[in-house]
């Protein structure tokens, strides 16, 4: 039972991961980007639309081509993700509109966006139930190594996942490289925690600031996909996604903005965001208001970190200086 | 000498109405270190960052070798080798001295430690003592100065500006930094310094230009100078203002400030032995360059700030009973009728609140009276509409936002405030910075009307011209200590001027 829980956390820790990462790209840059659980929501529903036309427009699903059946909602996913990141920095970057609201309200337009989509597909499938099937596709992006499951608990642990769960894990590697080991990343950093010197020493700080809340919204866009195709099995069902995209931005603090961190804390979060289902067999008498209170384990220990943090003032592990803030260049 | 490593030509650069330089000419030389002096607000910096690419001049013409050039951004300056030290230091503090010198720059392959050797070749040369792993959060005034200044090198500046450099640094580390500048001038680098310190000009530099109000006035070698040319050149000759001043009468001593003494959060102290005695019913002046000192003995009188030693004695004209304002909260001193009229740097920073109407920034001296749970709101609506009224405030109605009002109206609507409260000790900082010269007038009128109602009205001011006018004594500070106190019926500029910009070095005597 251990083995299927870890197995399980990690596939609930992958959405999270995705969502930290690229949050922790864009503040990076010194945007607070608060829409993060709305283009999570859209990457999802985008993806949901791709798969939807490509496996309509099949005479036979069972003839559906593997290299489309991917290609086709990731390509989707990226670009409705893509365009809310570009709103944000347009908003933020070009014409300075206060971060939080502009990330509340992409959050809210987000999520309304997708549920309007995922409605109207219901509607158009006349389905039964209030959620969209698409076997087919998430046939494809749940597909595994053929001989995990034969290596035991081994197998289950580190190898039955699908090729996005690898590619979130080895998209916060990567990241973590380039903060801290490139160029890029050094000019990212100092974008973020001081865009005067950063503009001074001659960085294009719009231009970075652009770039990484736009990668940073796709790369956690994708989070929504996975959630979506993998996770749910390819059901999508309005507000199913919950509140993952908070999680993810709890996670970014829980990792002090260290995508290599968060590889660990998005299982540990995805852990905490489940067990409740595991301690029925456990914990006798496990009634709602006992997993309800479990369930907020994640942000009591978001808390704490930010108390220790807050506490110890160690300047590494705060938050980027000018983090919410916007820069102009000519300010008298 | 050989060609001019940089030529401007006719620079002017506005900001809004405010003129911060008008058809300004400079030349400086390679191998050469040019100071240029000016009081605050003479429009040094603004001169430099348009050579540094931080502002773009409305007019004028900029030539580097000869060749004219177009210099939009920072990473065009950086680009025809200009490196600018600013006064505060553009550097990142959670990263390391070599983190900080490569930023921006593209150097091939990406490899700190190589950089960081090359980083301590070049501080090597020059002999600059700085550890090129050391985070910037760590670091003193003087070895961040240091970073800017190896940061500056690294990326292969010619022209190095300086501005005030010496404002943060002990007078060791500033004959250190002398020092690192003349090695600098032996390697055929053009170092532009930007000061107020006379002593320091004539120290260091080759050639001194001067700018007045936004204004070039000359260019002069060093050798020729000495403290009075320099003085005259950079406050000009006397300007008649014709602002009323009434004799002071029955005079009584209401606030005595003994030795005080003031750190500030870095633990530098700013404040040093101050002691002068402000009278009712006369207008005392605070001269000085600015960041002298006066911003923090304002506050340490309106009790913001934690005097460290002395003490600040208040004659209470109700009970005839002295008291000392050291241990009071600012609550109780306000109550004791010292009001604070503060024009700080972004003006309505620490007196108003710019989104609230001027009601609502009235309440914000009312709203502990009365006993009801809400706030009364008749009075201060009478008391808008008067202040509108009496000093003329041009304002759709008393409900507008005050962010919204023009600056003078702002600091009329302050200091109307504070006035009404009928005070016995009004400190105005700047209150008539920015102002056009009829509501400065106005403001003028209104201290004098104070004076005449026996307050003792304390002014920071910045123009020795209206100081010299309004005040009947002008007390000058400089570094945080008295340099002087002199009688505003007879100070001459000259002498304000030299006590303002003296004091640092020789410690405050004043030569007759």
């Amino acid at each position: 039972m251990l083995v299927q829980f870890i197995h399980r956390a990690v596939m609930q820790g992958i959405p999270l991961l995705y969502g930290s990462t690229g949050e922790i790209i864009t503040e990076k840059s010194g945007n607070l980007n608060l829409g993060i659980p709305g283009i999570m929501y859209v990457g999802g529903i985008s993806g949901v639309i791709g798969a939807f036309l490509y496996e309509n427009s099949l005479a036979d699903k069972s003839q559906a081509n593997a290299f489309l059946a991917i290609f086709i909602p990731l390509i989707a996913c990226l670009l409705g993700s893509l365009i809310m990141g570009l709103i944000y920095s347009f908003l933020t970057t070009t014409l300075r509109a206060n971060q939080n609201v502009t990330g509340l309200a992409l959050t809210t337009f987000g999520i309304g966006f997708g549920n309007f989509f995922g409605g109207s597909l219901i509607k158009i499938t006349n389905s039964a139930v209030p959620s969209i099937t698409l076997t087919v596709t998430s046939s494809f992006y749940s597909k595994t190594l053929p001989f995990a499951s034969k290596l035991g608990w081994f197998g289950d642990v580190f190898l039955r996942y699908s090729f996005l769960a690898y590619f979130a894990i080895i998209t916060a590697i990567v990241v973590t490289l380039i903060l801290n080991r490139t160029r890029i990343g050094l000019s990212l950093r100092a974008v973020g925690e001081n865009p005067a010197t950063a503009d001074a020493a001659g960085i294009n700080v719009n231009k970075y600031k652009y770039l990484a809340t736009c990668i940073g919204s796709m790369i956690a866009g994708l989070g929504g996909l996975y959630y979506v195709m993998d996770y749910a099995t390819g059901i999508w069902s309005n507000n199913a996604f919950g509140d993952r995209g908070w999680l993810a931005i709890a996670l970014v603090i829980f990792t002090v903005w260290r995508p290599n961190l968060s590889i660990f804390g998005s299982i540990l979060f995805g852990g905490l965001y489940i067990v409740h289902n595991y301690l029925n067999d456990i914990v006798p008498n496990m009634t709602m208001s006992k997993q309800e209170i479990i369930k907020i384990a994640p942000y009591l220990v978001t808390i704490i970190v930010l108390i220790i943090v807050s506490a110890r003032k160690k300047r590494e592990n705060l938050p980027p200086a000018s983090l919410g803030l916007s820069y102009f260049r000519e300010e008298r | 000498m050989a060609n001019p490593a940089i030529e401007l030509k006719g620079i002017t650069k506005a900001f809004g109405h405010i003129i911060a330089n008008e058809n300004v000419d400079l030349t400086v030389f390679r191998g050469e270190i040019l100071a240029i002096l000016g009081e605050n607000g003479s429009g040094k910096t603004t001169l430099m960052n348009m050579i540094s690419g931080i502002y773009y001049p409305d007019e004028g013409h900029i030539f580097i070798d000869g060749k004219e050039v177009n210099i939009s951004s920072p990473k065009d300056a950086l680009d025809l080798k200009i490196g600018m030290i600013h006064q505060h230091f553009k550097l990142v503090d959670v990263f390391n001295a070599t983190e900080n010198i490569v930023l921006g720059l593209d150097e091939g392959k990406f490899d700190i430690k190589a950089s960081a050797r090359k980083i301590q070749e070049t501080c090597d040369r020059y002999g600059f003592e700085i550890d090129v792993n050391k985070k910037i959060y760590e670091m003193s005034v003087s070895e961040k100065q240091t970073v800017e200044i190896v940061k500056a090198l690294y990326k292969g500046a010619d022209i190095l500006i300086l501005d005030e450099p010496t404002a943060v640094l002990t007078p060791q580390e500033t004959q250190k930094l002398f020092n690192v500048l003349r090695k600098m001038r032996e390697d055929g680098k053009s170092i532009i310094i930007i000061t107020h310190k006379l002593h320091e000009v004539l120290e260091i530099s080759d050639r001194v230009s001067v700018l007045r109000k936004g204004k070039y006035i000359g260019t002069i070698n060093t050798a020729e100078a000495n403290e009075s040319i320099l003085t005259e050149m950079m406050v000009g000759e006397k300007i008649s203002l014709d602002i009323e001043r009434s004799e002071p009468k029955d005079t009584t001593d209401r606030l005595i400030v003994k030795g005080v003494d003031l750190y500030n959060k870095e633990g530098v102290q700013v404040l040093k032995d101050i002691s002068f005695t402000a009278k009712s019913g006369e207008i005392l002046g605070i001269a000085g360059i600015s960041g002298s000192g006066q911003r923090e003995l304002l506050e340490s009188i309106a009790g913001l700030q934690k005097i460290s030693g002395g003490e600040i004695l208040y004659n209470n004209p109700k009970t005839n009973e002295t008291e000392n304002l050291k241990d009071k909260t600012p609550m109780q001193i306000r109550n004791l009728g010292v009001r604070l009229s503060f024009v700080p740097e972004d003006r309505l920073g620490m007196g108003l609140v710019g989104n609230m109407d001027i009601i609502d920034n009235m309440m914000l001296r009312s709203y502990r009276k009365g006993k009801s749970v809400f706030v009364e709101r008749k009075q201060p609506k009478a008391l808008a509409e008067k202040i509108i009224e009496d000093l003329q405030v041009v304002t759709p109605d008393a409900k507008t936002p005050v962010r919204r009002l023009s600056g003078g109206n702002v600091q009329k609507v302050l200091v109307g405030r504070e006035i009404a409260a009928s005070p016995t000790v009004l400190m105005a900082a700047y209150p008539v910075r920015g102002l056009d010269i009829n509501s400065s007038y106005m403001i003028y009128n209104l201290l004098n009307e104070q004076k005449e109602n026996g307050v003792a009205v304390i002014f920071v001011g910045e123009d020795l011209d209206v100081l010299i006018e309004l005040c009947d004594r002008i007390l000058v500070v400089c570094g945080g200590r008295v340099t002087g106190i002199v009688n505003g019926r007879e100070a001459k500029k000259e002498e304000l001027g030299l006590l303002m910009t003296k004091g640092n070095a020789k410690g405050g005597k004043s030569d007759e």
